[in-house]
């Protein structure tokens, strides 16, 4: 916003306030667990609180480590996630491009009925899926967790839809005048140029995938099979009073979606800005 | 044997018929690959949505549980429900919080958005800085709130204790458990803040130039062009928040363990519902639950929409 270089120096100071406010509220939960996770037993319950540990005790994550079957854990969920994020990316675009850029009478009622399972909350379905996963036997397994990806996610069919039907007409036009066929035009033209959007949902899916923890709820009942968020769970139940080792895991839960996020931070960005969820 | 004129007319009209063909043919193609690209999803919808909802409605009016079929009942899962003191429990305390936490979550995302957008120093540091909790898994948001708004050795008492406020005792009260959920849950809608700001960037440089001749200051400019402009973004926001919070599970089911407490004040709809289902496998009255639900959300998105003339301004 240009007109900001107007702003006098009291609107600036006043904006500096409140920022760092707010910004105090959003930032120390996350600061008080990367400190909790380095305190030794003597200092966990120390009044008044103290931020930073007299020792750090560093030992704390290679025994969370140990608490838990972390590794385990931690194949489990990046293989759901990893399997569930391939899937809509096979799937979304395809559809999205049929909706968007493929004159046929099926495109419009299609794309209504999309915006209509977008709002569906999820619940209404649950039951009868659980049921019929059971009956074929995959209840127990990870499959139900990514295999539904496969036909496609409403919310990310409508952003790439979005997404398309920005882009001009005259590109697939001339491509078919020159006679490329349909699935020529979407792998080789329409699909390069959603680069951005398609890192938006599959920076989604996986974070999405990660963090579920209701899926794996209903779904995985051996404990080999847990993701970390659902051995988190264990964990909390199991050895509540060890704080430390509890936080000193949430940190390497965390981590790894604010590593992937930072990455791709750019492009993630301006996917949002180009597809219509503004 | 026709006259030259109408050989002509018959030619061109055949010519006609060709490229008609042709492009019919070319449409037929057309619509094809339409159906082939989008058979995932067709085929989604029927498996994944359509056939779920129809079966889902047909075990609400049964006792289906996982260890036998289940038999026809007619609405006796939902006059029960409608006798059932902890449905309601959980329907007014998923009212409660989807009213409060949405139109405030709004407001903070709205106004953190006008605030990163102005152009001051550590501008990306402060952006990455609401960003960061709504990367925390739920999970981790609870167990870091469970500690910090623990009555005797929280951080958020020490600090009330310092403005000389005696602090409430947060989860562990049945006044002040919803609060505490609303707290935790604003502490994660940075994912908000970042589509309100793309909003806020794709507002015309020009508005505010003509706007700053006239004489308008800050604040005017908020009202008259930043906020109306805002509206789709917000009201996108709004369905989705709501849509959301009337969904609302992990944070108070891995909070309070499953359980609820203290005395239901914790129960929310869809634990309730999981609770019914896969707990106690009442999978027939789960699904006239979830009929419920479903009827609820409708009816909320129905009114909001309806009300969308009268606030929302569309560019176009």
């Amino acid at each position: 916003m240009e007109t900001s270089s107007r702003l006098t120096i009291f609107q600036r100071g006043f904006a500096h306030a409140v920022l760092i406010i707010m910004g105090a509220f959003f930032l120390s939960p996350f600061l008080w667990m990367v400190s909790t996770s380095l305190k030794s037993n003597a200092e966990l319950f120390l009044w008044p609180p103290k931020w930073i540990p007299s020792t750090m005790v560093w030992r704390n994550y290679p025994d969370a480590i140990d608490y838990i079957p972390f590794f385990k854990y931690l194949s489990n969920s990046l293989l759901i996630s990893g399997l569930a994020t391939i899937a809509v990316l096979i799937s979304c675009p395809l559809v999205a491009y049929s909706l968007a850029r493929i004159p046929w009478k099926g495109a419009k009622p299609l794309f209504g009925a999309t915006l209509i399972v977008m709002m569906m909350p999820y619940q209404v379905t649950m039951i009868p899926i659980f049921i019929t996963f059971k009956n074929i036997g995959w209840v127990g397994t990870n499959i139900p967790l990514w295999l539904p990806a496969l036909f496609g996610a409403p919310f990310y069919i409508f952003l790439l839809r979005q997404f398309f039907m920005g882009l001009p007409k005259e590109l697939e036009d001339a491509a078919r005048i020159d006679g490329a066929s349909e699935l020529r035009i979407y792998s080789q033209i329409m699909l390069p140029l959603c680069k951005p959007a398609l890192l938006t949902i599959a920076l989604f899916q996986f974070m999405g995938s990660w963090k579920d923890y209701q899926g794996p709820l209903i779904y995985l009942s051996d404990e080999s099979q847990y993701t970390l968020m659902l051995g988190m769970q264990a964990f909390k139940s199991q050895h509540g009073a060890e704080w430390q080792l509890m936080m000193a895991t949430l940190v390497m839960i965390t981590l790894p979606i604010m590593i992937l996020y930072f990455l791709v931070q750019k492009a993630f960005i301006r996917g949002i800005t180009f597809t219509g969820i503004k | 044997m026709a006259t030259v004129g109408t050989t002509t007319k018959d030619n061109t009209a055949a010519l006609v018929q060709t490229k008609r063909k042709k492009a019919t043919k070319f449409e037929t193609k057309l619509a094809l690959f339409g159906l082939l690209f989008a058979s995932p999803w067709i085929l989604g919808l029927l498996m994944f949505n359509v056939y779920p909802l129809l079966a889902s409605a047909y075990y609400s009016f049964t006792t289906y549980s996982i260890l036998e079929p289940g038999k026809f009942v007619g609405f006796e899962n939902y006059t029960t429900l409608f006798k059932d003191d902890v449905f309601w429990k959980s329907i007014s305390n998923t009212l409660y919080y989807t009213f409060i936490f949405v139109p405030l979550s709004i407001v903070q995302g709205v106004a953190l958005a006008m605030l990163l957008n102005l152009k001051i120093k550590g501008q990306g540091i402060y952006r990455t800085l609401f960003f960061i909790p709504s990367l925390v898994p739920e999970i981790a948001t609870v167990i870091i709130w469970l500690w910090l708004l623990n009555p005797q050795f929280g951080l958020v008492n020490f600090w009330l204790d310092k403005i000389g406020i005696s602090g409430p005792p947060w989860i562990g009260s049945e006044a002040w458990s919803k609060p505490s959920l609303i707290l935790m849950s604003l502490w994660g809608t940075g994912q908000a803040v970042v589509i309100y700001l793309a909003g806020l960037q794709d507002v015309p440089q020009d508005y505010y130039d003509a706007a700053q001749v006239d004489g308008a200051n800050a604040w005017q400019r908020m009202r008259t062009i930043t906020l109306p402009l805002l509206t789709p973004v917000i009201f996108f926001n709004m369905i989705m928040g709501m849509i959301g919070a009337l969904q609302n599970f992990v944070l108070p089911y891995t909070l309070t363990n499953g359980q609820g407490t203290p005395a239901n004040s914790m129960m929310f709809y869809v634990m309730y519902l999981y609770t019914n289902g896969f707990a106690y496998l009442k999978m027939g009255y789960a699904s006239a639950m979830a009929w419920i639900l479903f009827i609820i959300v409708v009816a909320l998105t129905a009114i909001i929409f309806a009300t969308q003339k009268r606030w929302v301004h569309y560019q176009r």
